[in-house]
């Protein structure tokens, strides 16, 4: 199976082309903000490495949020446009499982948090299954201080990985010697990891319909929905 | 002639749009998804929410478009796409879709002002002839554009301040009336009467720049001074007063400007150019011109819509104009001031 793999949820640009579990190309950016100028570039160079042509690919795997909604919309409308245009398969994979992905040991806890600003976070704890990761706590966008007693609950060693600077001193404070801190660099999404997950997942059944997970409404549609909790939020486009 | 046929994308605000052109000059389909409905709930669009909506659209838009036009990809000549003015947010998406449509199909990719979009919307009721001039009018933007030539898009007068539709969507709000609320606005002005005389700004300036802000301030100063004293205006003469004092100035300068520029068409276009006012208005003023053909874009063309990208990017597409895969969005994108 020849897939393109790509997650651009976050500050770090990844994308891998492979073939089966075997990675053909593959390039990781973590200095670009213009996620938007550079992934059709690094896409069509490394299909090219590849000696691969778009036709070629029979899935499309993206990181699926939780992340930055505008870095999300990038990837995944690339991918389902992809998907779409190719008539290909199409899978999609949480930002925080891909990072847990990094994690090997069989059985240990992985726990990852992105930044959600005013203390909270999106985050996701998972445990090594046969190389998988699998969620034990799911992902979420909640607030640290209550997402801090969840992990400790588990009563166990956990790896902790994502954007930690504002949370390293209470996680070791919470969790003590349970609090397992590794070098940054397993803290970066890497899309050969990303495309070995999504080859074992099932694939969407309706590209069209395929979105970022958010986690998180918007603002203006959070008060809405509290002043009209009666109203069905679904239908507001309308093709004229 | 070989057929030409252009896939356009269409995604900078609260429309998500996707065309198939054909020779520049014939509409095979234009799928418009709307949001309008959705940002009724908050009296405006929300650039978030816009976002979100247009990645919900999107291929679900490329399908239609095609399924309708019955054409496939094999048969498509280039990929046009907006990349500016507009939401970042938004832009992104169609501009993403459009470079991924390219790149899997290896089709050239034109990247199309907006603007230009809106002028060529007019494309669909005879060919364009040169020079032209172009009044651009619309919730984002109010300018006067100069074309010498296809391709050519030159700047000679814009709004200082507010778009003219961005006042009408304020002073709607001021009316009790949800955005967008140019059409309720314009009704209502055909009944009432021009009794408020409200300012007409710029109007004696030797430049073609509009203002529009000093009106929206002393129309709302009107309506809460009234309040205040427990007077019930006329919501009718309001909207004439307003409408009357919008008219005059787009009127107005529009033919200081055919004096100024001897042109062989003048283009009216955007989504204010559905006005009936304005429309009416400038159909008699045309009168004193006769050697200027007056071209209105089409009603259901002056809104947001890709067939109207896919006529500017025919253009672009013959001036071989093409974008690469760095494409990017360009919220604040141009035209060019005219040298003088």
């Amino acid at each position: 199976m020849k897939v393109l793999a790509l997650d651009t949820s976050n500050q770090t640009l990844t994308v891998a082309v492979m073939s089966d579990d075997q990675v053909l190309a593959t390039t990781t950016v973590t200095t670009t903000k213009k996620h938007g100028a550079h992934l059709l570039p690094i896409i069509q160079d490394l299909m090219q490495v590849a000696n691969l042509k778009p036709a070629d690919l029979d899935r499309v795997v993206v990181a699926d949020g939780p992340g930055s909604y505008t870095g999300l919309r990038i990837g995944v409308t690339t991918a389902k446009t992809l998907a779409d245009t190719l008539n290909i398969e199409l899978v999609g994979v949480s930002s925080l499982a891909t990072i847990a992905a990094n994690i090997i040991s069989e059985t240990q806890l992985v726990a990852v948090l992105f930044d959600g600003r005013n203390d909270n976070v999106f985050a996701g704890v998972y445990r090594i299954k046969n190389g998988m990761p699998v969620s034990v706590i799911e992902d979420q966008h909640i607030p640290f201080e209550k997402l801090l007693p969840q992990i400790k609950a588990l009563n166990e060693p956990v790896v902790v990985l994502g954007d930690l600077d504002a949370f390293t001193e209470r996680l070791k404070t919470a969790l003590e010697a349970d609090f397992i801190h590794y070098p940054i660099e397993l803290s970066l999404p890497s899309a050969a990891e990303l495309g070995r997950l999504g080859q074992r997942r099932t694939p969407v059944s309706d590209v069209k319909d395929f979105v970022p997970r958010y986690l998180r409404l918007t603002k203006a549609e959070a008060d809405w929905q509290k002043q009209h909790p009666e109203e069905d939020s679904s239908d507001y486009v309308e093709k004229v | 002639m070989e057929r030409n046929l252009i896939l356009a994308f269409e995604s900078s605000c609260d429309e998500t749009s996707v065309a198939v052109i054909e020779n520049g000059e014939k509409i095979l389909s234009n799928i418009v998804a709307t949001q309008i409905k959705s940002h009724q709930r908050f009296g405006g669009v929300v650039p978030e929410v816009a976002s979100r909506h247009h990645i919900e659209q999107i291929t679900d838009c490329i399908d239609l478009a095609l399924s309708e036009a019955a054409v496939t990809y094999a048969d498509l000549s280039a990929v046009a796409v907006t990349y500016g003015p507009g939401l970042v947010g938004a832009l992104l998406i169609g501009v993403t879709a459009a470079k991924t449509v390219a790149y899997a199909h290896d089709l050239p990719l034109i990247p199309v002002n907006h603007m230009a979009g809106h002028i060529y919307a007019a494309r669909y009721v005879k060919p364009i002839e040169f020079p032209a001039l172009a009044l651009l009018v619309s919730g984002g933007h109010t300018e006067l554009v100069y074309l010498a030539g296809p391709g050519q898009f030159e700047i000679i007068g814009e709004t200082r301040d507010d778009a003219a539709g961005e006042a009408y969507d304020k002073i709607g709000r001021v009316l009790g009336i949800n955005y967008p609320a140019g059409k309720e606005v314009d009704r209502l002005a055909h009944i009432g009467k021009d009794t408020f005389n409200f300012p007409r700004a710029m109007d004696d300036s030797d430049s073609f720049d509009f203002s529009f802000s000093g009106l929206k301030s002393a129309f709302i100063n009107t309506v809460h001074h009234a309040d205040q004293i427990g007077e019930t205006l006329s919501r009718e003469d309001l909207a004439a007063s307003f409408q009357q004092a919008v008219v005059d100035v787009l009127a107005d300068k529009t033919v200081r400007a055919l004096d100024a520029f001897s042109v062989k068409q003048l283009i009216l276009a955007g989504g204010v150019a559905a006005n009936q006012g304005l429309r009416e208005r400038l159909d008699s003023e045309l009168k004193a011109f006769q050697d200027v053909d007056f071209i209105k874009a089409p009603l259901k063309l002056c809104g947001d819509n890709a067939a109207m990208i896919g006529a500017a990017g025919y253009v672009g597409y013959q001036l071989k104009q093409f974008g690469d895969m760095s494409l990017n969005a360009d919220p604040s994108l141009e035209f060019d001031w005219i040298a003088s």
